[in-house]
């Protein structure tokens, strides 16, 4: 019987009595790496997948290419500036916000920002999938939000950057309805009311992107001045 | 018709010729079918099994992959059309003539060219997009987040230097409009807006940087950090799947 003693120490031999620690940090709990499901060969099940979806680009492509030119104005000439000059579509977000800002801001200081933001958003405990936004303290997150908005709204009309607040106003109001959707499970408004601060502020920063592009590439004419794409201006 | 193809296809597989070509016979069991990735040059960088759940549609809309067709589609034509391109004013823009009355297919090849860029600009935003609402910048993936984020900034700047290429009204005041802007940066900005154009206005200096930097830096920047991106998915555990991804459940 004295022979089967219990040992309660800790051997500091790793080879001859191994153990496995784990530390459970504050805010987190132990995390299984779970089943991955089932798994196929890549060769073929993903590479006739890629296959297909290169093959319909590229029929989809020459189709387009075959019918639509690519433009070609005349000559450059830098004695002759057309109005208005265009930057590239994708660029045409940044010239609308040229319209409202000093170029410093509107060229450099906004663009270096919004890359910086997109850089450091797996850095900083940004969670898209993360907690709802009126989870906790529903209350006061709505006076934050609505005081915020109201504040946001003022700086741009200020500026007269109503091409901004159309997009902002429109993403704060379903933000604002959401409110109502925390208490129910079901429809529009319990959906987006699911949703976390990070992935509010994406839309909101998509939704004003594509309203100045489009702005921006249709909507704007000599001077810079509002015209309908669909009416025939002297250009 | 179609069996006889299938039979000389497998009689061919067994060839000693297509053993020493491809590395092995025919892919008839999961062992082959993994050499045929691991054991390509082209394709070692992808894992041999990959999650059922990682396949569907709604994982990824393929947007990367298609980004990286149009970057392939791109070159290809990119490389044709430098045949017939002299980078210097005003000759850019007479060979835009030549494409468009001389070279047989030249408007569809310029056509396809430019198609192909405005896409994969568009492609690209709409990849990281959806790669940030499905939370795959997520550890361990973000260090590949901020390749990814480079990899906009090339495309936009590539896309951007091959605008002024064609040196017609359209290419020149874009590109004017655009580096007009770099001058607000404070200090540095005029030097920055020299160094790009290789003087103070959009001349034939700024078309030859222009061209350089499009044909040949920017591209290799890309294509290096293309390859860095796509590794890394396999690297850092394939492509973030969730629960609601599988069909029908």
């Amino acid at each position: 019987m004295e022979n089967k003693k219990i040992e309660t120490s800790f051997s500091s031999d790793a080879k001859k009595e191994p153990r496995r620690v784990v530390f459970v940090t504050k805010q987190t709990s132990a995390k299984v790496v779970g089943d991955r499901g089932p798994q196929l060969m890549t060769y073929p099940h993903l590479l006739l997948r890629e296959a297909i979806v290169f093959e319909i680009m590229v029929i989809a492509m020459v189709v387009i290419a075959l019918f639509w030119d690519a433009p070609l104005e005349q000559l450059a000439n830098p004695l002759l500036t057309p109005n208005p000059a265009k930057a590239p579509w994708y660029f045409l977000g940044l010239q609308e916000l040229l319209h409202f800002f000093p170029p410093f801001v509107a060229g450099i200081l906004i663009p270096t920002l919004v890359v910086l933001a997109l850089v450091v958003i797996p850095y900083f405990n940004v969670n898209v999938e993360g907690e709802p936004l009126w989870t906790r303290r529903p209350g006061r997150n709505l006076r934050t939000v609505l005081i915020t908005t109201i504040a946001l709204l003022a700086f741009l009309v200020f500026f007269d950057a109503w091409t901004i607040i159309a997009p902002t106003a429109v993403v704060a109001s379903i933000l604002i309805f959401s409110y109502e959707g925390r208490q129910q499970t079901t429809g529009w408004q319990a959906r987006l009311s699911a949703k976390p601060l990070s992935w509010w502020i994406m839309t909101w920063f998509i939704a004003v992107s594509i309203c100045l592009t489009v702005v921006g590439t249709f909507f704007r004419g000599p001077g810079w001045s509002w015209v309908w794409p669909w009416r025939a201006h002297v250009g | 018709m179609a069996t006889s193809v299938t039979t000389l296809l497998a009689t061919l597989r067994e060839t000693k010729v297509w053993k020493s070509i491809f590395r092995r016979g025919p892919a008839n069991s999961n062992r082959t079918r993994s050499i045929a990735v691991f054991g390509n040059l082209f394709l070692h960088w992808m894992p041999v099994k990959v999650r059922e759940k990682a396949l569907h549609v709604r994982a990824s809309y393929y947007l990367g992959s298609i980004s990286l067709f149009l970057f392939l589609v791109l070159s290809v034509t990119g490389i044709l059309l430098m045949f017939y391109y002299h980078p210097a004013a005003p000759n850019a823009y007479r060979d835009m003539k030549d494409l468009q009355f001389v070279v047989s297919n030249g408007v569809f090849l310029r056509n396809l060219h430019r198609l192909a860029a405005h896409l994969m600009v568009f492609m690209v935003f709409a990849h990281m997009f959806h790669v940030f609402y499905r939370g795959g910048y997520k550890p361990p993936h973000e260090f590949n987040w901020v390749i990814g984020v480079v990899l906009l900034l090339v495309t936009l700047f590539l896309s951007y230097t091959g605008y002024l290429l064609p040196w017609d009204q359209l290419a020149f005041w874009a590109v004017t409009v655009g580096t007009n802007i770099i001058s607000a940066m404070p200090i540095i900005g005029d030097k920055i807006k020299f160094l790009l154009l290789g003087g103070h206005i959009v001349g034939e200096n700024a078309l030859l940087r222009f061209y350089v930097l499009h044909v040949v830096i920017l591209p290799l920047a890309a294509f290096v950090l293309i390859g860095i991106h796509f590794w890394r998915v396999q690297k850092d555990g394939g492509l973030t799947v969730k629960p609601k991804d599988s069909d029908g459940k």
